[in-house]
């Protein structure tokens, strides 16, 4: 209990500083007049600039500009977008979904890769199937996902026109099979690189713990070898790779911002980026402290499952 | 739990076995390490020389062979408004690679003394760096770096400032964990015990031991930094036109990917080799200083 409310404490410091952080740089904006600055001059009617200087405290010092933000965002009141003139927060509620969809896609699809490959390269060290997975797996590594993207397209839209080039968002609901065709080119442009990051992750430490006397045990008992690497090896060999699919949160939202810009799909990273050069700075902020947040508070989720899954973990940590 | 010999304290060493071999195939020697010396090599010579080198032509220049495919004369081909691709592309090699290392080095140097100053003096200034690494953590970094350049705007100092403040973080993270293991060793006792001053020990005793990992994380993060270079100016947020870099290339050819494939994949494949060639290096001197991986 102690280690979740030290955790629980570091969190919320981290999150007052990251929504500081966000409102700060924005504020670094170039312009005489902080109010049209922030609107990214689109608006001109001094009325109107009034009441945004008023909302967000523009004329007091940068500390009560931030409060006022976060006071704002609590009652989920983010302001008005002057780019696309909706409020910010029905703005975001529109994009989420997309975004949240396509992350989801990209893990579970590459987890569904790489816990199978990472398993039997362990289960055979040093063979040639291990081998060359390595191998492979190191060169994806190296294999910036726009780059992937790009020969995605290609191959599967511009030369056999399977997938389409340019993305449209549908429900999944609504269109299942639509829904899946549009993001299925984003999903693997993301999840190539994290594949190998899994597998060589879950390779590694399913190796030591295939040297385990349990696991002798186990074989002496003469249990088949699947038994042993799914029932025995592979809960003890998933911490790094649960922390890394954690940490992996954050390149994985940098990875849609560039995805979603290139397949031209409607969510919060071609908002960021829409935001950035229509320069709507209520509109970036908002983005920009929502991945904050959402990384911190998954980062602190797995941190807590963690704690539940092992019980030594939770065991040492309490006696810490 | 793994203890490797480096986190041991020195007492341990002579006791504890060495870790059995965990069957990882070896890049030690072979094809790959050669073949990235070589490639980084003949590129930084070729990035750095570019404006002497016979074949590399302007990379602004605009020729009336709009959109030729790959030929004798124009290796990589031309673009939509006829400049040589390959020429361009190593002009934008010069620009990627001169913003990742200037920005890998401004990292190291203030990670590396923040890192050195938290691991080695501990408690208050500890805790304080350490709140600041996870609060620059916990943005992503695209997002962050986007932030940045938005604002700031995108010239080289500002795409440089960028990069540097996202490699701070990590390689403060990385400094601290060794200084603090390096700390407790007997040597830098036996300095305190000679009279040396910490400023001495800092950067004699500590620096030197913590140098290795500081130089294999430092390629990787080099090989991060260009791709997020790329990435920056796919999202039209790196340098200006009309300096090339591979992102910017890139994103340039890809509306004409369909009928002229060459104008955006070359970039690719220098950009990808460029990167493996990073990783790979990194990987060599991690396994011959005997580092683990680490997660950042």
């Amino acid at each position: 209990m102690r280690y979740v409310r030290q955790k629980l404490v570091q969190v919320v410091i981290v999150l007052l500083a990251t929504t500081f952080l966000s409102v700060f740089l924005m504020r670094q904006v170039k312009g005489a007049d902080p109010a049209i600055a922030i609107s990214g001059g689109l608006v001109s009617d001094p009325k109107a600039l009034e009441e945004i200087r008023h909302k967000w405290s523009l004329d007091k010092p940068i500390v009560v500009q931030w409060g006022r933000w976060v006071k704002n965002m609590v009652k989920g009141d983010l302001g008005q977008s002057s780019a696309f003139n909706v409020s910010v927060a029905d703005l975001l509620r529109q994009r989420v979904p997309t975004t949240l969809y396509l992350m989801l896609y990209t893990q579970v699809l590459s987890l569904l890769i790489a816990i199978p490959l990472g398993v039997y390269a362990a289960y055979r060290p040093n063979r040639l199937f291990d081998r060359v997975s390595s191998s492979v797996a190191f060169g994806l590594l190296s294999v910036p996902n726009f780059v992937v993207a790009v020969v995605l397209v290609l191959f599967f839209s511009l030369k056999f026109h399977i997938f389409p080039a340019q993305s449209t968002y549908y429900g999944l609901f609504n269109n299942p099979s639509e829904h899946i065709r549009n993001l299925l080119l984003p999903t693997v442009a993301n999840a190539v690189g994290q594949v190998a990051v899994y597998m060589r992750l879950l390779r590694a430490d399913m190796v030591t713990t295939l040297q385990n006397d349990f696991i002798t045990m186990a074989r002496a008992k003469g249990l088949p070898s699947s038994r042993i690497l799914f029932r025995h090896a592979f809960r003890p060999s998933t911490f790094s790779l649960i922390t890394a699919a954690a940490v992996n949160v954050g390149a994985l939202i940098g990875g849609v911002v560039i995805t979603e810009q290139l397949f031209a799909l409607p969510g919060v990273g071609k908002l960021t980026v829409d935001a950035i050069f229509r320069r709507d700075f209520l509109v970036l902020q908002a983005c920009v402290a929502l991945f904050a947040i959402a990384f911190v508070v998954v980062n602190f989720a797995v941190d807590m499952a963690y704690a539940f899954i092992d019980p030594r973990i939770r065991h040492a940590r309490a006696l810490a | 739990m793994t203890f490797t010999a480096a986190e041991a304290p020195e007492s341990l060493v002579h006791i504890v076995a060495p870790l059995p071999d965990d069957g990882r195939p070896r890049v030690h020697r072979g094809f790959l390490p050669a073949f990235a010396v070589v490639w980084l090599s003949v590129l930084t010579f070729c990035a750095i020389f570019a404006g002497a080198l016979p074949f590399v032509k302007a990379p602004n220049k605009v020729s009336s062979k709009l959109k030729n495919s790959p030929s004798m004369e124009h290796w990589f081909g031309t673009d939509r408004i006829g400049r040589d691709v390959f020429s361009r592309a190593i002009y934008g090699a010069r620009t990627s690679l001169k913003i990742a290392a200037l920005s890998i080095l401004i990292g190291i140097f203030i990670g590396g003394t923040i890192g050195l100053i938290a691991g080695y003096y501990r408690k208050k200034i500890d805790y304080v760096t350490s709140l600041f690494v996870d609060i620059m953590l916990a943005f992503p970094a695209l997002v962050l770096a986007l932030a940045i350049t938005s604002t700031l705007g995108h010239g080289t100092n500002q795409v440089v400032l960028a990069l540097s403040i996202l490699s701070i973080a990590p390689l403060i993270r990385v400094v601290r964990a060794q200084t603090l293991v390096y700390a407790q060793r007997e040597f830098v006792l036996a300095a305190k015990g000679l009279g040396a001053r910490d400023g001495r020990i800092l950067f004699r005793e500590i620096l030197p031991n913590v140098m290795p990992s500081l130089l294999t994380f430092s390629l990787t993060g080099l090989a991060i930094l260009i791709v997020a270079e790329g990435g920056l100016a796919f999202l039209g947020q790196s340098v200006k036109l009309p300096t090339p870099t591979w992102g910017f290339m890139i994103v340039d050819g890809y509306p004409q990917l369909e009928h002229q494939w060459w104008i955006c994949i070359f970039p690719c494949i220098l950009l990808f080799l460029t990167v493996l060639s990073f990783n790979v290096l990194g990987d060599v001197l991690s396994k011959r200083f005997d580092i683990k991986e680490s997660l950042a």
